[in-house]
């Protein structure tokens, strides 16, 4: 099967540098997909699970915000967080889940607060469904 | 025995000693998080080179924006990001990031928010207007927080509140060596302008170019503003770490220039003490 050069680069490292044959994200428009020969394509992305297949294997992560670029048939997802399924700290997203569910619950919370809240409580809940497969 | 008591120069040697013990110790601090903080520049350095290359290209090859980002307005007020260290000791390191930031706001109504609490306390007595001193600690600062900074300047800058933003941080070029630079961050520049045909306007951008670029640049920003940091923190270590090392080596120094003269003054006494003896002896 064709294969192109995927690059995904966050913060805390390089996550994966190799080929790859599909990758599947989920940007601020919802999910896309690309396959080999993609045309020159730019979009932003929003937060929830990523595929990569690899020799007919599908990896599966969580990422969140970023960006991405394919250029020239080469893939580059600059990502602020991507973590592999199987890296995710179940327990601490479960933690984050309650703390979140917590801070909202709160009635006279502040607007700023309140959206902290809800993007951490995003976050967890995108980080135990794909640690969880569900 | 040459003015110098025996007593005095002893003092001094084992105020030299402590003082070695200080920097040798400060010096072996540093290194350890030299070495942290050099695997965090190299494991990070290939997001924001991909991240300030790709940006780079859309702008660059697209005439299609209207985005604020990209605007040139006349520049009423420019704000600075200064990233210094939290403490001194460490050589040149703070004078040199902040002399760069100073000299270049000379002649122009700036602002100044400050990354490290040496940068907040110099820019304080030299009464800039300071935006926040919520980022003093420079060792505290998260990736997080980097994004929170890089959504409230976006925010600032759309609303008008400055025209320019730059970053002034200290390049970590190896062990031995650090540069200050200045990075101008907004507007972004379009690069040289090409006629319209000879654009690469093949790329698609979804939903439409516009909308990827407001959503990526505040986050362009945050990445750039925790690259920095990376490198700033990393360049004081090196800093530190050579300001140390000469500071033990010249104690070093002093501790066996003193050790001479302490022996000379010994033994200048004794001579005295036996020519009085045998001066004694013969009447």
């Amino acid at each position: 099967m064709t294969s192109f050069h995927l690059q995904i680069v966050t913060p805390d490292g390089c996550a994966y540098d190799g080929p790859a044959e599909y990758v599947s994200l989920r940007t601020i428009n919802g999910c896309v997909g690309i396959c080999p020969h993609h045309t020159d394509y730019v979009t932003a992305l929003g937060m929830g699970e990523a595929r990569v297949v690899t020799d007919g294997e599908t990896r599966r992560a969580a990422c969140i915000g970023g960006m991405l670029a394919v250029t020239k048939g080469d893939v580059k997802v600059v990502a602020t967080t991507f973590e592999w399924a199987k890296d995710i700290d179940l327990e601490r997203a479960k933690a984050s889940e309650q703390k979140a569910r917590q801070a909202m619950a709160d009635q006279n919370i502040s607007e700023k607060d309140l959206k902290l809240a809800e993007a951490r409580l995003k976050r967890a809940l995108v980080r135990q469904s794909v640690a969880t497969g569900k | 025995m040459a003015g110098v008591s025996m007593k005095g120069i002893k003092l001094r040697i084992k105020s030299m000693e402590s003082t070695k013990q200080i920097t040798k110790a400060m010096e072996m601090v540093a290194s350890s998080k030299l070495r942290r903080a050099q695997e965090r520049v190299i494991s990070s350095r290939p997001y924001f080179e991909t991240l300030y290359d790709t940006l780079n290209t859309i702008a660059a090859n697209s005439d299609d924006f209207d985005s604020p980002y990209l605007a040139r307005r006349e520049v009423k007020k420019s704000c600075y990001i200064v990233i210094a260290g939290d403490r001194g000791l460490a050589g040149g390191y703070n004078s040199n990031v902040l002399k760069l930031a100073y000299g270049d706001m000379q002649g122009k109504n700036a602002c100044v928010l400050p990354i490290g609490k040496k940068a907040l306390e110099f820019f304080r007595l030299h009464g800039v207007q300071i935006v926040t001193d919520a980022y003093a600690e420079a060792a505290e600062i998260a990736i997080g927080d980097c994004f929170t900074l890089s959504k409230l300047l976006a925010k600032d800058f759309l609303s008008g509140g400055f025209d320019e933003l730059f970053l002034v941080y200290t390049n970590f070029v190896s062990v031995l060596s650090q540069s200050p630079a200045s990075l101008k961050l907004l507007p972004l520049d379009c690069g040289p302008q090409k006629p319209a045909q000879l654009r690469d306007c093949l790329t698609l951008y979804e939903p439409d170019s516009n909308a990827v670029f407001n959503a990526i640049i505040p986050e362009y920003l945050g990445g750039l503003v925790y690259g920095a940091l990376c490198e700033s923190v990393a360049a004081e270590h090196g800093a530190r770490r050579t300001a140390m090392d000469s500071a033990t080596k010249n104690a070093e120094d002093m501790i066996s220039d003193l050790s001479l003269k302490y022996n000379r003054a010994r033994q200048g006494a004794i001579t005295q003490e036996i020519t009085e003896i045998v001066a004694g002896s013969e009447e």
